[in-house]
């Protein structure tokens, strides 16, 4: 991307808590913890992470759904539409209910809970379309869904089937294929890939960056396989308890990771045709409720200092793209 | 040869549908390996391909419709069956529905002991399995008395592992092991299992999709399509340089940890697995690069290239 990039989407020190009551003492989950992000239009977007980091609340946040216990202390969200910036955090639900399919869409990971099994998948569809496009009857509305099935090369006989009919792959494909079907500017996808074996995962990221191609809007992808990532993202985010450590071009974070961990998600991965050992992340990933101080991956950091433990670093940038939140990059 | 584990011709079939419209499904069709002592073969392929369904034969969990099962030479029988169980032991793929969310963990591995008759005391129980926790970096004291869900995914798995291992096992049959657990956690798993075979010579049935750890871990792998073994050999041999077309498509869609090497081609995914499963020939046709006639009604035969077993028409007469 060479030309003028625009951002989409961007929030500005977001904070999310869980607040939890449990055996009557207050627990603060803090799963987004002052998150800046921008995102442009016409990229895919890559965000990675081990399960916990608050990958799944920062998507929720970005797609404007906060209900309890999950609170936005602090921060806003903000949309492009048409030119205008809007603060998503301060509309009312109504007008981001009217926001979503048409503008922004999410994939879940569980496909096989989005869809009524008690419906035919062409139900479904008429359900989600026809609660955006008025003035359509259900024969007008099944025309569209079809036409959306065929230009996204799957079988058109997948709106006559059940849920369960369909295979792992091809319902994940639908549920995609159902998010993509009002053409949205950003779509949002929650481990879509996880779980299903490698010749249906490279499918249906084939099919992720086709639509990327086709409709030029912008797609935030999170998934905790780095392998993915290197495949379909422009950008790529790497959190960790909460915040963003790290952020640079896909290029770059596989060829220079400077965060440690970083560095430990990209090396511990197998590569074919080398056999030495790879060794996992030591340690376990700290519990949200109950953060370290200072940089939260100091315990498990190899390479820890004195002022790791106190203080959080800020962001480092080594140029216009790659940043960096690490005491042994930049100042220190 | 030593084999511990030897299968021959295994076959399951299930029946689908009622009296008028009924269909079987070959699950397993004709399947034949062997696992030596202090190895690591693996079971690779795609969902539905039959390789749990292996497991289970293997387990003992399944009836096999035909076929034999040779351990340590010698047939299985069903009095010694509890002999078996105690050498063949297995981990399951999602570690949170291993274990019951109600139940301590340590009441599974006391239960155990109990039920081989492993310990004649109390201390005697403990301290064998302290012992096997210590194998998976966990001790008893932070382990005793606490629920699954104090656990992280990684934790329970290796406390799965923990567990089979109280029997002391010759053999342990890992169904997707590492799939739930997170990329990051992934190769403490794995590493154990390497750990496992170099240091207490135990065998590993390793089933798995992620053809990355496979060839990070296994000795000798087999390659499965549809309930037939499409090609089987030594890691080296089959995932460096697949020979069956499937193995090619299998081998090429591992997404690189490289940007640089990002796919360029396109691939044809089966729309039903009902239709593969049912098609005469061998079942790859469908979506097979390189179909000819024959392949569309001939069952390959086995072929053996430098001691790889492929099952593939291409390299017939050759």
């Amino acid at each position: 991307m060479i030309e003028e990039k625009t951002v989409i989407l961007r929030t500005e020190h977001l904070k999310a808590f869980y607040l939890l009551e449990v055996h009557g003492t207050q627990k603060t989950v803090k799963a987004v913890n002052d998150v800046d992000i921008q995102i442009y239009e016409n990229e895919i977007y890559g965000i990675a992470g081990e399960s916990g980091c608050g990958k799944t609340t920062l998507l929720k946040t970005l797609f404007g759904e906060i209900v309890p216990p999950l609170r936005l202390i602090d921060g806003k969200i903000f949309y492009r539409i048409d030119d205008d910036e809007v603060d998503v955090s301060r509309m009312k639900s109504e007008a981001k209910r009217k926001l979503r399919m048409e503008y922004i869409s999410y994939i879940p990971q569980g496909s096989m809970s989005v869809f009524n099994p008690v419906l035919k998948i062409k139900g479904t569809f008429a359900d989600f379309i026809g609660s955006h496009v008025h003035g359509q009857s259900r024969a007008e509305i099944f025309e569209l869904a079809r036409e959306r099935i065929l230009e996204l090369g799957l079988p058109k006989n997948v709106l006559d089937v059940y849920p369960h009919q369909l295979s792992g792959g091809m319902r994940q494909r639908v549920t995609i294929a159902l998010a993509a079907s009002l053409n949205p500017r950003i779509m949002i996808g929650d481990e879509p890939t996880t779980a299903l074996d490698v010749v249906v995962q490279r499918g249906v990221i084939q099919m992720l960056k086709d639509i990327q191609k086709n409709l030029k809007n912008t797609i935030v992808l999170v998934t905790h396989d780095m392998g993915v990532h290197a495949n379909i993202a422009d950008r790529i985010g790497i959190m960790y308890a909460g915040k963003l450590i790290e952020e640079a071009t896909t290029e770059k974070i596989f060829a220079q990771p400077l965060h440690p961990y970083t560095q430990f998600l990209i090396n511990s991965l197998p590569k074919f045709g080398d056999k030495s050992m790879r060794d996992s992340v030591p340690g376990s990933p700290p519990s949200l409720a109950d953060l370290p101080t200072g940089c939260p991956f100091h315990p498990r950091c190899p390479h820890v200092k004195d002022i790791c433990r106190q203080e959080m670093p800020n962001f480092h940038h080594l140029d216009e793209n790659h940043k960096v939140a690490c005491w042994l990059v930049g100042e220190a | 040869m030593d084999k511990l584990l030897e299968v021959n011709e295994l076959t399951k079939r299930y029946s689908q549908g009622n009296v008028l419209a009924r269909i079987t499904l070959t699950a397993v069709d004709h399947v034949s390996f062997y696992i030596k002592p202090a190895e690591i073969f693996t079971l690779a392929g795609e969902s539905g391909c039959g390789k749990t369904t292996t497991a289970k034969l293997v387990l003992g969990f399944e009836e096999a419709t035909s076929g034999t099962m040779l351990h340590n030479g010698k047939m299985q029988t069903r009095r010694e069956k509890a002999w078996i169980t105690r050498g063949v032991q297995a981990i399951f793929q999602d570690p949170f529905s291993t274990f019951n969310p109600l139940r301590t963990v340590d009441s599974y591995f006391h239960e155990t002991v109990r039920n081989f008759r492993l310990a004649r005391s109390k201390q005697e129980a403990v301290d064998r399995i302290d012992q096997k926790l210590r194998l998976v970096g966990l001790t008893y004291q932070e382990f005793a008395g606490k629920y699954p869900n104090e656990f992280s995914g990684g934790q329970l798995q290796r406390i799965s592992i923990a567990r089979a291992l109280v029997t002391d096992p010759k053999l342990l049959i890992a169904d997707e092991p590492v799939s739930m657990v997170d990329a990051s956690l992934r190769m403490s798993i794995v590493n154990l299992f390497k750990q496992l075979r170099d240091e207490l010579g135990v065998s590993i049935l390793y089933i798995t999709h992620d053809l990355a750890t496979a060839y990070y871990v296994s000795d000798r792998i087999a390659i499965m399509f549809r309930g037939n073994i499409v090609e089987m050999g030594t890691v080296e041999e089959v995932l460096m340089n697949p020979r069956h077309p499937y193995s090619q498509l299998l081998r090429d869609s591992i997404p690189q940890v490289d940007p640089e090497k990002r796919w360029t081609t396109t691939v044809t995914l089966s729309e039903l697995e009902h239709e593969e499963y049912l098609r005469q020939g061998c079942k790859f046709a469908g979506r097979c690069p390189d179909v000819m006639d024959i392949c569309k009604g001939v069952v390959p035969a086995d072929i053996y290239i430098d001691d790889v077993l492929v099952k593939c028409h291409k390299y017939s007469g050759k």
